[in-house]
Parts: structure tokens; sequence; C-alpha cells
């Protein structure tokens, strides 16, 4: 099984490549069975819904507003 | 991809100027430069003023502001990787990974403090803690970090064009924006969440 740290390196990779076939069964087997490389993939999910986010000028950037 | 939020005539929106503190933020968040930010605002704000008339209500005021300062920031960030080019500090940042890293797994590779579980997305990000919090750790990035990662997740530059932008290796750009995720989430962790439980 590879490890975590790989695992972490493939998933933020994932944002920027296509990641292989071998490499993405690699991080789901991995995830499967591994708690803290789960939510590290929602964390970064999040982070990049919120850039998105932010991009479209939908983030609430000023507290006047809310 | 949302749509556009449709309706909205100008006329029901606020003034330009009410979200030139938004803007503001928007602008120094990626651009690391207030004088800089400011101009990009001001600049926006004018743009949006003679352009009223083209603005039908197709998006938002504010969405509608943030697409115009978007090209400006684009045009000053280009001209910022000319001035200043961070190449040389990204090489030295991609380099330093290995060590930083080296604290957050054990000997095996596995985590030594796992992350924890954020709990529902969409309440985070209605949360306004949250995104204080992400705008506090973003700030706190390293310059040469923070010019990729804002290049890649806000501008939606691919990796290839800001390899050829900022002048360095697209290993380099991967080991960047890993880094830069990397410290972002452990950043909010604390910032966020603190050392209690729950997100909201
Ligand atoms: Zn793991």
């Amino acid at each position: 099984m590879i490890t975590c740290r790989e695992v972490t390196r493939l998933i933020s990779e994932g944002h920027d490549r296509r990641l292989s076939l071998s490499e993405r069964i690699g991080v789901r087997l991995h995830l499967m069975m591994c708690n803290g490389c789960r939510n590290f993939d929602a964390q970064l999910r999040l982070i990049r819904k919120a850039c998105q986010r932010l991009a479209n000028g939908e983030a609430p950037l000023d507290p006047r507003e809310r | 991809m949302r749509p556009p939020a449709s309706g909205s005539p100008p006329s029901d929106d606020p003034a330009p100027e009410t979200y030139r503190d938004y803007l503001y933020r928007f602008a120094v968040l990626q651009l690391r430069d207030p004088h800089l930010a400011e101009d990009a605002v001001q600049e926006t704000l004018l743009a949006a003023v003679t352009a009223k008339s083209r603005f039908a209500g197709r998006s938002s005021a504010k969405t509608w502001l943030t697409g115009i300062l978007k090209h400006k920031i684009a045009d000053l960030v280009r001209k910022q990787s000319r001035e200043t080019p961070l190449a040389d500090a990204i090489r030295v940042e991609a380099v330093r990974e290995s060590d930083e890293f080296d604290a957050l797994f054990r000997q095996n590779e596995h985590w030594s403090s796992p992350p924890r579980d954020w709990g529902n997305p969409e309440r985070a990000l209605e949360n306004k803690h949250f995104w204080d919090a992400l705008e506090d750790c973003a700030t706190l990035m390293s310059p040469a970090v923070a010019r990729v990662f804002m290049m890649r997740e806000i501008q939606g530059l691919s990796t290839e064009e800001i390899c050829k932008e900022v002048g360095i290796s697209t290993t380099n750009c991967w080991v960047m924006l890993h880094r830069a995720r990397m410290s972002l989430r452990l950043c909010l962790e604390q910032k966020w969440l603190g050392d209690g439980a729950g997100g909201a």
C-alpha cells in the first residue's frame, strides 16, 4: 500500500493534472482504509471550492455584508 | 460552474463604490501590495462606472466587479512576475518541502497528526469564521507560494501556463501547489477549528 505522504501528494496533484490509472487506484484503495487521508481529500476539495467562490465574487470577504 | 444569477437589473444593485472594501481585500490577497491593490480597485471602479450601461443584469454586481478586477490583477501579476521574478525563491522553497513535511509524517510515512474531519463543506462555506480564517491563512503564505497558488486557484491558470509565466518546471509547480494547500489546511485547522472540535 502507498503511504499517507505519497497519497497526499497524489491527491494534491490530482487537482492540477490527470492522475494515471494506477495512481488513481492506489489513492482509492488507500482512502478506503485511511481516515486521515480521507479528511485530507475532503479538506482540499473544500479549499478548492472556497477559492472558486472567491474567484466568482461569491465570498463574504467584507464583514459588513454578513 | 453555476450559471450566472438571472434577474437583478443593475438599478437594484448598490453602487459599485459599495464594494470598494471587498474588492480591495480581494486584490491585496493576490497582489500583496497595498498600493498596487488600491490602484487596481480604483481602475475597476472607474471601468465599472463607464461600462454600467453594458452591464444588463447578467450577474450580480459583485460578481461582475470581481470579473473586471480579476483581469486587472492578472495583468499586474504578469508584470510582477517580470519585474520581481520568484523563480529562484520558488526553487529554494520547493527543496525545503521535504524538511517541512517531515514533521507531519512518522518514519513510516503515515500521519503523525492526521487531518481532522471538517464537517459538512456547505456549512463551512456559510461560516464567516471559515472565510476570515482562509483570508488570514492565505496572507500568511510566503510570497512565492502565494503567487503560484493564487494563479492556479483564483485566476484559474493551468500549471503549464504558470510554469511559463513564472519560469519554473512543472514538477516545481506541483510541489509549490501541494505545499500551499498543505500549509493552508494546517493553518485553517488551527485558526478556524482551534483546539476544540467541530466546524460551526
Ligand atoms: Zn493515509
